[in-house]
């Protein structure tokens, strides 16, 4: 764990003054009567909840829907910080986008000595049933929710690549209303950069990477059904698409095509945005027990009659032991330098690496190679005896499925607590949509660690979520 | 539309519909209750409710004798039983939250809170002298709900899917009403043109919010004819079978399809049916066998409504 003095703070300098891009919000702050600020902050929960702007918690009875929690403090980052950052993300899914394509068709990247052949195909995420397939545009990743750590000023990290169904945006645009609804007067302080077209522009990317031929896609989002956690967003999403929210059973495969059941009768689809995983989307092809599925999808898709976003197979270059890699692929595709950092890291299934990690649990953060959501994870630092030694006999078992990093300085931006507004560890999801051109609407979703020094902003593990703005300056 | 879409939309629509015929069955029971009659006359009122929907044999698992306690439990908040007010308005909020991005937010969340409020509901007040606020609940939230779909929701397809739900679950509620209190009359022990038989067929008005309409209508004494004549032909009367028959047809119409014809002209026959119709003739046929037909006709419509709209169609 980083010396608390030398954690960034996103309002206050070390000198104890006000960064200049939050001077305005400092002041409104300091005029604004607390009693008004607590009101808003009740009225905020009300609207959330009456919305049912909710996720779904597994194991949780049916109907019980709980709340992301919302923090009025924005994340505010100047237009120039922004400009680099976005730079960089373009760069890296573009690479990432490369590496896919490259990896299910000649695979020059292994050739070329950068990547252990065995670290790509014996991967679970890889999939061999998409080898040789074409996929419009060559692009694998359309969503990707690339997630960004700031160390220092202008120094930011990448932590991971999320290329598979990242999720969050719904609540990126949900913030935003209702910071505008709240506090009006705060955009007319600030020139904050607008995000409420990215349904628009999420609907316009999809369509562009259509089959071949088709005039007119029809584009549906792909949902596992009401019991995930995520539905609000998929239910969300279609709607703002102004598209079909379908769920597997709604799809069934005739004549090579991809067809959903309407009161009209079979109606053609041919992009899918799919919220499914890999392993679901054809009981034919992968898991045979799926019911959420579509049977024969799989054909269908490589026969490229419907598109799917993302495409089969992303989760090859967003695993974490890939992740390593991608400054190299960088380098190798585009002939540049990566903009963004990468968290140096210790890859257990290397004997030297592995050493290293074992003598230095306490310092690391070691987490599995196909995790997610935060789970599965050990944060040496804050972790017991007990912790530490159930950690080291995992990775002696299976070092192939660990990675370890030192733990980052993540920077803190003042929230709202039981006791007032103190600093709390965020990071930032910014969503790059990939078609035509590669596209994103400024920021991102904010998450804050809402515990006092934790470094988990994952929802399911009691994040929050805070507006983020660019500032158009 | 999506199948699934449409298939959630009709059967939110029929569920709330449901709950709100169950409290007035309940309701018109249990006013009966107070009234003054011959022994085992409550008791066979509460086993009549169950027979008009069907679950006798349900209900006799869990309980042994049809009083007003086991009936009312059985009925309202036995989750266990699909037809009790509990079930209903549970299934009505799962249809709209599976469809919640196709309804407006105001349909949502009067259908979410509407589920929210009768889950927590007390129970202690049922057992009193407030259970007739409980149903006075439970119709002025179907009211609600019905308002918030002629109010806010655009006249398209989930619209008249919605619609189409209400009105075939209406036609076969009001017809069950009718008939149930028919054979208690007939088939009772209680001779006619007796204060019973006077209280009955009053209840039976005041059950579809009717009684009013009656005296404004004929301006006359109670009598089975007409009371029949008013429920079952009558196109001014909203809980009627032939203004429930109206809705079906015209919202069948306007979502015709290339495989619909048949069920469009089954609904329009029956329709013409009733428009035609005369209550002598219903009379000298049986009303019993005159509405134990009818509803052979409205679930006939049913489930061609769910083959030609709503079940994921086969993909040959």
């Amino acid at each position: 764990m980083a010396n608390p003095s030398s954690i960034y703070d996103e309002m206050n300098s070390a000198e104890g003054t006000v960064r200049s891009h939050y001077a305005g919000y400092q002041k409104w702050l300091a005029e604004t009567p607390p009693e008004r600020i607590a009101q808003k902050r009740a009225e905020a929960d009300l609207v959330f909840h009456r919305v049912g702007i909710t996720f779904a918690v597994y194991g949780e009875e049916s109907g019980k829907e709980r709340l992301i929690p919302f923090d009025i403090v924005p994340r505010i980052i100047p237009a120039q910080e922004w400009k680099q950052l976005a730079a960089g993300l373009r760069q890296r899914v573009k690479a990432l986008n490369m590496f896919l394509n490259d990896v299910y068709h000649d695979q020059e990247i292994i050739k070329a000595g950068h990547v252990p052949a065995e670290q790509i195909l014996s991967n679970s995420q890889y999939r061999p049933e998409m080898q040789g397939v074409d996929v419009p545009g060559g692009i694998y990743a359309h969503i990707a929710g690339v997630d960004v750590v700031r160390a220092g000023a202008g120094e930011f990290y990448v932590l991971e690549d999320n290329l598979r169904v990242p999720s969050g945006v719904s609540y990126m645009l949900e913030d935003r209303r209702m910071m505008m609804r709240l506090f009006p007067e705060l955009f007319s302080r600030y020139r904050v950069a607008p995000v409420e077209h990215y349904p628009d522009m999420l609907l316009t990317n999809l369509r562009a990477v259509a089959p071949a031929g088709v005039i007119d896609p029809t584009v549906v989002v792909l949902t596992p059904g009401a019991y995930n956690s995520a539905y609000f967003e998929h239910a969300f999403l279609a709607q703002q698409m102004g598209v079909e929210l379908v769920e597997g059973q709604d799809l069934f495969v005739r004549d090579e095509h991809l067809y959903m059941r309407t009161t009209q009768g079979p109606q053609r689809v041919d992009v899918i945005y799919r919220r499914i995983d890999d392993d679901f989307l054809d009981p034919l092809a992968f898991r045979p027990d799926s019911m959420l599925g579509v049977p024969g999808l799989l054909q269908v898709y490589r026969d490229g009659h419907v598109t799917l976003a993302n495409a089969i197979g992303t989760g090859v270059a967003d695993d974490k032991s890939i992740y390593p890699y991608v400054p190299d692929m960088i380098r190798f595709y585009l002939g540049e330098e990566p903009l963004l950092n990468n968290v140096p890291t210790f890859m257990c299934r290397k004997p030297d690496d592995l050493a290293y990690v074992l003598s230095h649990l306490d310092e690391l953060v070691v987490k599995e190679t196909h995790g997610a959501g935060g789970y599965g994870m050990l944060i040496g630092p804050r972790a017991t005896k007990e912790e530490i030694e159930r950690f080291r006999q995992l990775i002696i078992d299976t070092p192939d499925r660990y990675i370890a990093q030192p733990t980052l300085a993540l920077s803190a931006c003042p929230t709202f607590v039981d006791a007032g507004i103190a600093p709390r560890h965020i990071d930032l999801r910014p969503f790059v949509l990939s078609g035509k051109d590669i596209n994103m609407v400024p920021g991102g979703l904010t998450r804050v660690a809402l515990r006092e020094g934790s470094l988990v902003v994952n929802s399911s593990q009691g994040g929050g979520t805070k507006d983020t703005w660019i500032l158009e300056v | 539309m999506l199948s699934r879409t449409a298939d959630h939309l009709y059967w939110m629509a029929r569920y709330i519909e449901r709950a709100e015929n169950v409290a007035r069955m309940l309701d018109v029971n249990y006013r009966m209750s107070m009234v003054p009659q011959a022994e085992g006359g409550i008791d066979a009122g509460w086993g009549a409710t169950l027979s008009i929907t069907g679950l006798e044999d349900a209900f006799r698992a869990k309980h042994s004798a049809a009083t007003m306690e086991s009936v009312l439990e059985f009925m309202v908040f036995d989750g266990t039983n699909s037809s009790s007010i509990m079930s209903c308005l549970r299934m009505a909020r799962e249809n709209a939250h599976a469809v919640r991005g196709t309804i407006t937010s105001e349909m949502w969340e009067t259908t979410n809170d509407t589920w929210l409020k009768m889950r927590d509901y007390p129970r202690w007040k049922l057992a009193g002298s407030e259970i007739g606020e409980f149903f006075e609940w439970v119709k002025f939230r179907s009211h609600l709900s019905r308002g918030v779909t002629l109010g806010t929701m655009l006249r398209d397809e989930a619209f008249h899917f919605i619609r189409l739900g209400t009105f075939l679950e209406r036609a076969d509620a009001t017809a069950r009403f009718i008939d149930v209190k028919y054979h208690m009359l007939v088939d009772g022990a209680a001779p006619p043109d007796t204060a019973a038989d006077y209280y009955q067929w009053s209840a039976l008005l005041r059950s579809v919010s009717a009684f009013e309409v009656y005296r404004k209508v004929y301006r006359d004494l109670i009598t089975p004819v007409k009371v029949a004549e008013l429920l079952i032909l009558n196109d001014q009367m909203p809980r009627s079978l032939r203004t429930s028959m109206v809705e079906v047809f015209e919202n069948l119409n306007a979502l015709s399809n290339y495989r619909s014809s048949e069920t469009e002209r089954r609904a329009g026959e029956l329709q013409a049916s009733l428009k035609f119709g005369r209550i002598e003739d219903v009379f000298a046929r049986g009303l019993h066998e005159y509405l134990t037909q009818f509803i052979v006709r409205v679930i006939d419509l049913g489930n061609r409504v769910s083959e030609d709209f709503l079940v994921p169609m086969s993909s040959n």
